[in-house]
């Protein structure tokens, strides 16, 4: 049974994530139990409560699917957050540019764009812009170790705080609203924007952001997994993941594979921005991303690296996520800072169990 | 711009920068000896915050940053020990076990501190009196860390022991047939690693701010692992690189909202400033100043041949 003995260890490293936090619980003074109760129940039972985790775990497929390809071909790819950054702020600057934005600046009208096009044809620009910038930033990584060797680790920590930086100066001095106190751009136009899935299904309540985002979501999902177990590309990404020297005697270009495999990383991780810019904000606002470049990582690790097992990671901490606010407002003592220590527990297992479970 | 405000703002900037080097130093010291001994060691952000977190607790609890601070230590010391159990005994991937423990750091201190001060993740402020004091205008702290560059060189360099860690890192197959315990110096190293990073976080709680908040290194472990390979994994050139990006990060701070940093009439935007020390690392690690040569073994587990 290969799925039961895939799902085994994921399993013993959540366990162990809920005993010793458990045990952290007891010594700060609460019931461990009615704590994990208030983290895992409030997902469950009601329309609110399912739709609402699932609007958290939309961003985490992406990052979760990003992570996975790249670790598929034997690369870490830190740098999903920089890439889901510089494709959000790419995506509104679309949107606004070619959405016919007329920005008001202390009552004066002004129009920012340069063309308003109609809405089948920019969002699918938008969603494009998205794409291809978070895969450009992701292929400045993998170029640099294809063609210097230097290691994509520390470039995409690197390309983490340059993309930050990046956009937070593009967004100061170029598209924020002149007096706006926040940092964030413009809106983009209306025809840049994707329905929420409330508009389809009455049982979503009107306030929960689930939008379109989610459903291409599960199709990338579907996607990754034909592309890297289905066509010759992806045994070709996996060849050099296993073995660089043998995927190289093979005939396989571990070099080319490197990029390819960066390229569509970053574009997975700037799918982040279709759900974000498009779907929910309307606008590039920063630190919008609740570091779910980084819980990728933990998403990809649980989910071992596995369409499938990145969906329902992304569950799981979209469920911890979500509950971590109950549990911040109805213990005495825990805060919703458990969340981070349950996954940095689940990452640390993971990755010590790794050597048994191949 | 006459003179004297020249001088007066290069004053400014050096002492600034100086202070903004030490937690730096501290970080970029330790994941020397890590690196050297062939653990890659992306925790150093982490492990900062360790010793930040045990560091304020401990010197407002008891008054006295001395305690705070050998405490901070120490508690670096058993976080990386616990990162050199999960990477050394159970070979798990480095940079994801780094990962991990900087995930762990951002929690467990901000967990712990919102439930015995009740604030949401930040510690109570410690009374002027009991943080570490300054000489000469320098904290204590920064002087000890311009004081352990020297050490440091002398250790890695000149004592069996640094000689020992260096094999492990570049050649284990070889130390382990000329008799060094593999296994035992990379323990070594990360626990050095550890202890080191945390001094530099108990500087940042308990001498250059008065308390603890949630991620307050703030990237400085990030930036210390860019200084050491800019520094190509040398003592003295870390020393240098430190200083060069506390500069830059003096710079960033200083230009915010003053009039002479100004071109063409414009602005220098903060952001560039703050670019800099990253995209230099980039650019030596593709090898663009100078051939940028890692440990050979770094990265790569060991295991003892029976």
């Amino acid at each position: 049974m290969k799925i039961f003995r895939e799902a085994l260890y994921p399993l013993i490293a959540v366990t162990a994530a809920f005993v010793i936090g458990g045990i952290l619980i007891l010594l700060i003074g609460d019931n461990p139990l009615t704590t994990f109760q208030l983290l895992l129940e409030n997902s469950f039972g009601s329309a609110r409560g399912i739709t609402e985790t699932l609007f958290y775990a939309t961003p985490l497929i992406f990052t979760g699917l990003a992570v996975a390809v790249a670790f598929r071909c034997g690369l870490l790819n830190i740098g999903a957050e920089g890439q889901l950054y510089v494709a959000a702020f790419a995506t509104a600057w679309v949107g606004i540019k070619f959405g016919g934005r007329v920005v008001d600046v202390f009552g004066d009208k002004q129009d920012w764009s340069w063309a308003a096009l109609p809405a089948i044809l920019l969002v699918p620009l938008c969603m494009a812009t998205a794409i291809i910038v978070g895969g450009l930033w992701g292929a400045i990584p993998g170029y640099l170790k294809a063609k210097f060797g230097s290691h994509e680790v520390i470039n995409t920590i690197m390309l983490n705080f340059i993309a930050i930086a990046l956009v937070s100066y593009f967004t100061q001095y170029h598209y924020k609203i002149p007096g706006d106190p926040i940092l964030q751009t413009a809106q983009i136009g209306d025809a840049a924007t994707i329905p929420q899935l409330n508009q389809f299904f009455s049982f979503i309540p009107a306030d929960v952001k689930l939008n379109i985002s989610f459903l291409i979501a599960i199709l990338m999902c579907f996607l990754v997994y034909v592309f890297l177990w289905k066509t010759k590309w992806g045994y070709e990404l996996r060849a050099v993941g296993q073995s660089p020297s043998a995927a190289e005697y093979g005939g396989i270009s571990p070099k080319k594979q490197i990029i390819i495999a960066m390229t569509i990383s970053g574009g997975l991780a700037g799918m982040v921005a279709i759900g974000e810019v498009m779907g929910f904000r309307h606008n590039y606002y920063h630190g919008f991303s609740a570091e779910w470049g980084f819980l990728g990582i933990a998403v990809a690790l649980l989910g071992r690296n596995h369409p499938l097992g990145v969906f329902i990671a992304a569950i799981f901490f979209a469920i911890l996520l979500r509950g971590g606010i109950f549990v911040d407002a109805f213990t005495r003592y825990v805060s919703k800072d458990l969340v981070e220590v349950l996954q940095a527990i689940i990452i640390l297992f993971v990755a010590a169990l790794q050597k048994y479970s191949k | 711009m006459n003179e004297t405000l020249n001088i007066t703002i290069i004053g400014i900037l050096i002492f600034s920068a100086i202070r903004l080097a030490t937690p730096m130093i501290f970080a970029a010291l330790g994941g020397m000896f890590s690196e050297r001994s062939g653990v890659i060691n992306i925790a150093l952000e982490g492990l900062m915050l360790c010793g930040a977190f045990t560091a304020a607790v401990v010197t407002y609890e008891l008054s006295n940053p001395y305690l705070g601070f050998l405490c901070g230590i120490a508690a670096g010391g058993l976080l990386a020990l616990i990162f050199a159990v999960v990477v050394i005994e159970f070979e798990a991937d480095q940079v994801v076990a780094g990962f991990g423990i900087n995930v762990l750091m951002l929690g467990i201190p901000a967990l712990l501190s919102s439930a015995i001060y009740d604030s949401a993740g930040s510690t109570e402020q410690i009374p002027k009196e009991y943080l570490l004091p300054e000489v000469f205008g320098l904290n204590i702290a920064s002087i000890l860390a311009f004081l352990l560059v020297p050490l440091a060189w002398y250790v890695l360099y000149k004592t069996p022991f640094g000689l020992r860690i260096r094999a492990v890192g570049e050649n284990p197959e070889a130390a382990d047939a000329a008799g060094v315990k593999v296994q035992t110096m990379r323990y070594t190293g990360v626990i050095l690693s550890g202890i080191l990073a945390a001094a530099g976080g108990a500087y940042l709680s308990i001498g250059q701010s008065s308390f603890f908040t949630r991620g307050m290194s703030a990237g400085k472990g990030f930036i210390a692992l860019a200084a050491l390979i800019l520094a190509k994994w040398r003592p003295i050139p870390v020393l240098v690189a430190c200083f060069f990006f506390g500069l830059t990060e003096a710079l960033a701070i200083q230009i915010q909202g003053s009039s002479w940093a100004k071109i063409g009439g414009e602005d220098i935007p903060v952001q560039f400033i703050e670019m800099l020390p990253y995209v230099l690392t980039i650019i030596v690690l593709a090898g663009f100043i100078g051939l940028s040569r890692a440990p050979k073994a770094l990265g790569i587990p060991y295991r003892t041949k029976k």
